[in-house]
């Protein structure tokens, strides 16, 4: 079932079959590059179009059109001649371009003429009070499991956050027969009057339609609390009740299950651990990589592809997803360059794909105080480092989040800071008084996943290497 | 917490969650298999022993680390049920060198 | 305009921070300057190893008044640094290996030294029930340990900002020059000026003593470092090896530092080190045969540290053969920094005093240069 790469070198290398990768691949492959995709999930499709090929949800209507448009994508993916792997976790790549990716319990090494990175985004961290309590998730996590398992909340259930994601997951669990019992809404009031001047340009985009019929559809079966200013989970050992104040007024509803999202950010480890620059994006309020209009990254041969280029959604992620791999094939093959859309093509889709993202950022850009947690509420949930730890850590000399690691093991546990990494730098920037991009981020480092002492152990050894072993 | 849809009609797969049989369909992931299970999956971490359920889903929290035919600290939710899989709900630090 | 104070030291790893302190325990003003920020490099993000173990004979008098300082390094700084004294086990792992150590440790003995003591299999085991059985003994040496090497090098640069060294991190020293009996450095828009300069540039030192007229032979190195997950308290020593590149080491917490100086390329002037993961797998098969309980243990980080390696393999320390008011010190080539606390103490007895009672008379520069300054 898991088998490694078929060469020890390829063209290019696609890390991630979510919107872009699949189309990177195809456009890679068709154009007569030897390419290979790797994915760590059990089938393609990323988050937006998970478990396309699989899924036990078989009506249509109830996943949407948005979603079925993935299985386009699928199926050009397996016409061209592109090798893919599935359940392959890269966990190393370098600015020589080598990449190390587990595959079934066993490692194996490629390089690459170029690499076409598509990762993708993750959830924003949400650190309220009682964010690791069992029973709160993401509301990603419940989409998942509904795309891929056809699970829907079946106990009390509370949704909280903001955003077109919640939207949407909320209408998805309806239409399964799934039962919500509220909707907390924490969008900012001013956001409104902010995102007004990009109205425009979303009026005339085609999520805006969509939108509303879909929040539409929500609200004539839920309740709907809007303007909520504070949220807090609690329970001894298991989630019990959600509290909450809006409009002043603080309320405690009992809850089995708690559903969390404030956006997406981008999935920045493998990026970063390869060396490629990155910016805070005061906007979006991540860090994003320094690209060309191309892709390309700071780092020579890699480009990114998708929402780990900056959030911009999947129609985007397909085109970015062509344009990198135009990039590749215009760099590796000219000639074939010619059978492809045009660059000038695909810049204008582009454009057209990311029409009404500035509004959309501007409405849902998450309020300070589900960003930058205090006291007691946990940052970091894999070493347990709550906001007032950091700001212990501050007060007596810490400077970044580099130099926290010497007072506290934030983001040295096995997520590798993709649960605290923005929350420590947005902690650290305020009680410092610095701008993010002056505080900086975590140094990431391979294995960006981890990886079994005796997988590591098995790795092929050069001559070399074996030589060295006895010490000089 | 969750449970499943009635339109789904994949074939039954039987895993056990610490010696205990539990019936999963084909394409779950472990995580997904015990958090449908209904039966009680809360790992506690190695730090403080706090209780943990999967947060995310998706390859990144790695709240959903459990052990799977002996192996240790897999990622649950990427990992895909398999007949007679045995897994164990990490109490802890997880015992090196079983 | 230079501010004038009594010493500018460059570099603030562990050997900077620690000389620093000393120079304002001894009531001196320094300027420390840091062209990232303290423990950045090597001093950071080393193994934390406080050995007196297996070391270079010219090094070992200044390793022994380093220990003394460790055992007491709260009192120092405040700061416990997460030192732990469970000793450091050289293992052999055959009768070849085991005739070398008893060697070493018998000429050790004749000259005067006795941390290091040879043990048979039966302490071996003792010491360290999960090495595997073939081993047939090793060295201890029993006061050795280890310590948090970020949260040590930062209690030192906090500890020396206290007592008024004035620190001046992510701006590097330029233009380093002497004129009428001073040296004078430029920090950004700032300018000091002090009649004693100290290079503890580590990666950087090399330039900055070749710069001054006094090249000596170093390269720049990465060793690499990887840590597992936390695993159940197995195991108290760090343990080497005789043979082979492993140093190996539990922490409180749990998790398990594998190093041994497999080095990753440096990209010094990106400070950036790119791994080589074949070098890495060799450790990973060492550790797979040396202790099979971490046969599952997972590897969750690797790393590596930019720091200077001398030809000799010992470190650049003392006053310059060339200047006046100039002292070195670097090149401490992978074992720096358990001699780091000592190190600072010995080179403010050399600027304060004009001499130490700790012998280092072997690790000067002038080995690579004869003096040209008068006694």
């Amino acid at each position: 079932m898991s088998v490694a790469p078929k060469r020890d070198d390829y063209d290019v290398v696609v890390i991630g079959a979510g919107p872009a990768g699949l189309a990177a691949a195809a456009t890679s492959a068709e154009a007569g590059l030897s390419t290979l995709l790797l994915d760590e999930n059990i089938g393609p499709g990323g988050q937006v179009f998970r478990a396309i090929s699989s899924t036990p949800v078989t009506d249509r209507n109830q996943l949407g059109a948005d979603y079925w448009v993935g299985a386009d994508l699928v199926q050009s993916l397996r016409a061209s001649n592109a090798e893919v792997i599935q359940r392959a976790t890269v966990w190393s790549l370098d600015r020589n371009l080598d990449i190390a990716v587990s595959i079934g319990g066993a490692s194996a090494f490629v390089k690459a003429k170029r690499v076409i990175l598509a990762t993708g985004a993750l959830e924003r961290p949400f650190p309220i009070p009682g964010w690791t309590l069992p029973g709160v998730m993401t509301a990603g996590a419940a989409q998942t499991m509904l795309k891929s398992s056809a699970l829907v909340p079946d106990g009390r259930t509370v949704i909280a956050g903001q955003g077109p994601l919640l939207w949407l997951l909320a209408a998805q669990i309806l239409r399964l027969g799934g039962r919500i019992d509220r909707i907390l809404d924490t969008t900012e009031r001013g956001n409104y009057f902010a995102a007004l001047p990009h109205a425009f340009a979303f009026l005339t985009s085609p999520y805006f339609a969509k939108g509303l019929s879909m929040m539409r559809e929500v609200k004539a079966k839920v309740q709907v609390v809007s303007g909520v200013t504070e949220l807090a989970a609690s329970g001894d050992g298991q989630l019990a009740s959600v509290s909450y104040v809006a409009g002043g007024k603080r309320e405690t509803i009992p809850a089995d299950l708690l559903l969390l999202h404030q956006g997406v950010v981008p999935n920045v480890n493998l990026a970063m651990a390869a060396g490629i620059e990155h910016r805070w994006d005061d906007l979006q309020l991540c860090w994003s990589p320094v690209l060309d209009a191309s892709g390309n990254s700071s780092v020579a041969g890699i480009a990114i592809a998708g929402d780990g280029a900056g959030i911009g959604g999947a129609n985007a992620a397909v085109v970015r997803g062509r344009i990198a791999a135009r990039a590749a094939v215009e760099a590796l093959a000219p000639a074939a360059a010619a059978n492809l859309p045009a660059m000038a093509t695909l810049r204008s889709d582009l454009a057209k794909a990311e029409r009404g993202r500035l509004f959309l950022d501007t409405l849902f850009r998450p309020a300070p105080q589900f960003r930058i947690p205090s006291g007691d509420t946990i940052v970091c949930r894999c070493e347990e480092v709550t906001a007032k730890d950091v700001l212990d850590s501050v007060a007596i000399g810490a400077t970044g989040p580099n130099q926290l690691k010497a007072y506290r093991r934030t983001g040295m546990g096995p997520c590798q800071g993709r649960l605290c990494g923005l929350t420590v730098t947005e902690l650290m920037a305020q009680a410092r008084g610095k701008t993010p991009q002056d505080i900086g981020y975590y140094r990431l480092r391979a294995p960006v996943k981890p990886i079994m002492l005796a997988e590591l152990a098995a790795v092929p050894k050069s001559e070399a290497d074996v030589k060295a072993v006895v010490r000089g | 917490m969750f449970r499943r849809s009635e339109q789904d009609e994949r074939p039954q797969v039987q895993i056990f969650v610490d010696g205990v049989a539990v019936a999963a369909r084909q394409g779950d992931t472990v995580s997904a298999a015990l958090l449908a299970s209904g039966q009680d999956a809360r790992r506690s971490t190695a730090v403080s022993g706090a209780p943990r359920l999967p947060y995310c889903m998706m390859g990144v929290c790695f709240d959903c680390l459990v052990t799977i035919d002996g192996v240790g600290n897999r990622q649950g939710c990427l990992v895909p049920v398999a007949e007679g899989m045995q897994i164990e709900i990490q109490k802890g630090k997880r015992e090196i060198g079983k | 305009m230079s501010r004038h104070v009594d010493a500018i030291v460059i570099g603030g790893g562990i050997h900077g921070c620690s000389t620093a302190l000393h120079l304002c325990l001894a009531g001196l003003k320094p300027v420390l300057i840091e062209k990232d920020y303290a423990g950045r490099h090597a001093s950071g993000v080393n193994a934390g190893g406080v050995r007196q173990l297996a070391r270079h004979i010219p090094e070992i008098p200044l390793s022994i008044r380093s220990m003394g300082i460790w055992e007491k390094i709260t009192e120092l700084v405040d700061d416990d640094c997460s030192f732990e004294s469970h000793g450091q086990v050289l293992v052999a792992e055959n009768e070849d290996e085991l005739a070398v150590c008893r060697a070493r440790v018998a000429e050790l003995n004749a000259l005067g030294f006795t941390h290091e003591e040879l043990i048979d299999a039966a302490e071996l085991r003792r010491l360290v029930p999960a090495v595997a059985e073939t081993c047939p003994g090793g060295v201890v040496s029993r006061r050795d340990g280890a310590a948090n090497p970020a949260q040590t090098t930062t209690a030192f640069r906090r500890k020396a900002e206290q007592l008024g060294a004035t620190v001046r991190e992510g701006v590097a020293a330029r233009n380093i020059r002497y004129s009428d009996g001073l040296w004078h450095v430029d920090v950004g828009s700032e300018s000091f000026a002090a009649p004693v300069l100290v290079n503890a540039a580590g990666a950087w030192a090399g330039r900055i003593a070749a710069d001054l007229g006094e090249p000596v032979p170093v390269e720049t190195v990465a060793p690499m470092l990887m840590i597992t997950s936390r695993v159940p308290h197995f195991i108290d020593p760090v343990v080497i090896l005789r043979g082979r590149k492993l140093s190996f080491k539990q922490f409180k917490n749990g998790t398990v530092l594998i190093g041994g100086g497999h080095l990753a390329t440096p990209y010094q002037n990106r400070n950036e080190t790119v791994l080589d993961w074949k070098s890495l797998a060799t450790s990973a098969q060492t550790v797979f045969e040396l202790f099979p309980v971490m046969r599952s243990a997972t590897i969750v980080r690797a790393w590596a540290g930019i720091e200077a390696k001398m030809k000799d393999d010992i470190p650049v320390f003392g006053p310059s053969s060339r200047h006046k008011g100039l002292y070195h010190q670097f090149g401490f080539s992978l074992h720096g920094f358990q001699l780091g606390p000592g190190a600072g103490a010995v080179m403010a007895e050399l600027i304060v005093d004009g001499g130490t009672q700790t012998r280092v008379s072997d690790l000067g520069i002038d080995r690579f240069h004869p003096s040209t300054l008068q006694q």
